[in-house]
């Protein structure tokens, strides 16, 4: 079966890539386009770890073929910083240790990004809720929810 | 998961043709929550996958001028969510939608998908019946409309015929006093599978119900309509007398699997508790309280 040719953007820039069709738009982003932030925890939708936006939504890229992402946005990981200044939000994980071996990570922020992004007051359970698809092995979620809900406190008040 | 074909059609009749042209080799691709894990895992192998998304009709939501919604099947609980005013008429449906894994499954999951799977605890399923939704679909024969509770044939098959696929649900007008909600009941808060799932829409006129519909799911093989519950209903001004009457009614039609998510006492009981607890909600809503 002969590659398919893809036309996207990811974070901002046009891109083009090969792939199976077969391919799971994870499988593209570590693969071809060497973008090695978003992680494989579980490959069936559990786990958030790989979590990506396609215009604007927050979705799995372990869910979605690779072929799918032709003219669309798509948005990961390694789009969250600005250059070499970090995302309030990973700057808030660092300082606040919102995490322990790092495979939840990239995960966490990009679904923490798209809920502030939805809505920048969120309460602590609304945050509970939008990261319930999101695990975590080792540090627990209360390090975690306490940086979101800190880092949306100190964006609404900028 | 090798040799195979993608296609993306821009409109519904050549989704139809590739698909029926394709045979039982061949899958709908949706939101592809459920149909890349059964890949991964081996369950299906399909020789050509048909994304539908391409095709207007199926990511559209419309409100006609008579107040009936229209939602393409390829639409995610996300999507439905952003819209300005389904939330208001169809609380219900919305909150079912977005039971459905989570935030991230959300972001492409469809309704459409979710009834096609044919899971009898799918979330969307019984607030659809709820609902009194009706489902157009399309094959190489035309086209043609059915009621949502006549689609799931049981666990995992639907009455759909070969060739065919589904296109859009269409949501009645609502008259005044009218509202929904579902509720459902699993081992934890999120990201879990139904145990017992209720759905109830209700009219209400002058503190008196004038018309109902329950959906239950997740305690048969497929999703049931309980029609006598909602004749339970019917009538009354929710007094704990009907609303009993009608939670028999749908510990009655309970016909469930035994699993370690539930006992068959457990969940036959569970379905009853939920109805009024979801009947209450759904009353609270079309009162405007």
């Amino acid at each position: 079966m002969a590659k398919v040719h893809v036309t996207t953007t990811i974070n901002g820039e046009p891109m083009e890539f090969l792939c199976e069709p077969s391919d799971t738009m994870l499988d593209a982003l570590r693969g071809p386009l060497a973008l090695t932030g978003s992680k494989e925890g579980c490959a069936s939708g559990d786990c958030g770890a790989c979590s990506i936006t396609v215009d604007d939504r927050l979705v799995c890229s372990c869910l979605m073929l690779a072929v799918e992402s032709q003219d669309h946005e798509i948005r990961t990981i390694e789009g969250l910083a600005n250059g070499e200044h970090l995302h309030p939000l990973q700057q808030k994980f660092l300082e606040m240790a919102a995490l322990q071996c790092g495979i939840c990570t990239s995960g966490m922020l990009v679904a923490s990004d798209a809920l502030l992004r939805k809505n920048p007051d969120p309460s602590e359970e609304e945050v509970r809720f939008w990261l319930a698809g999101n695990l975590c092995r080792c540090t627990g979620y209360d390090k975690i929810v306490r940086a979101v809900m800190e880092t949306a406190a100190e964006m609404r008040a900028q | 998961m090798t040799e195979l074909r993608y296609l993306a059609p821009g409109t519904l009749d050549e989704a139809v043709g590739a698909f029926a042209k394709a045979g039982s080799a061949a899958r709908i691709l949706a939101g592809g929550t459920d149909l890349l894990v059964q890949m991964r895992s081996g369950v299906l192998k399909p020789a050509v996958i048909v994304d539908i998304k391409k095709i207007p009709e199926m990511t559209a939501i419309e409100q006609a001028a008579d107040g009936s919604f229209r939602i393409g099947a390829a639409v995610s609980g996300m999507a439905l969510a952003e819209h300005r005013s389904f939330g208001k008429v169809w609380p219900g449906v919305l909150e079912a939608v977005n039971l459905i894994g989570s935030k991230q499954v959300q972001g492409r999951a469809s309704a459409g998908g979710n009834l096609c799977n044919g899971s009898p605890a799918g979330d969307s399923v019984p607030a659809m019946v709820a609902a009194g939704a009706i489902v157009t679909v399309q094959g190489p024969e035309g086209r043609r409309e059915l009621k949502v509770e006549d689609v799931p044939a049981g666990p995992g098959r639907t009455n759909l015929k070969p060739g065919e696929i589904l296109v859009s649900f269409t949501l009645p007008p609502r008259p005044r006093g009218s509202s929904d909600a579902y509720l459902r009941m699993i081992p934890r808060t999120e990201m879990d599978i139904a145990v017992v799932g209720v759905g109830v829409s209700l009219t209400i006129k002058d503190g008196a119900v004038t018309a109902a519909r329950v959906g239950l799911g997740a305690v048969a093989p497929t999703v049931l309509l309980v029609e006598d519950a909602a004749k339970a209903l019917i009538g009354s001004k929710l007094d704990a007398a009907a609303l009993a009457k009608a939670a028999s009614a749908c510990s009655a039609a309970c016909r469930p699997i035994d699993d370690k998510r539930g006992t068959i006492a457990y969940r036959t009981r569970v379905a009853g508790v939920l109805l009024k607890r979801t009947a209450a909600i759904a009353a609270e809503r079309a009162q405007g309280k």
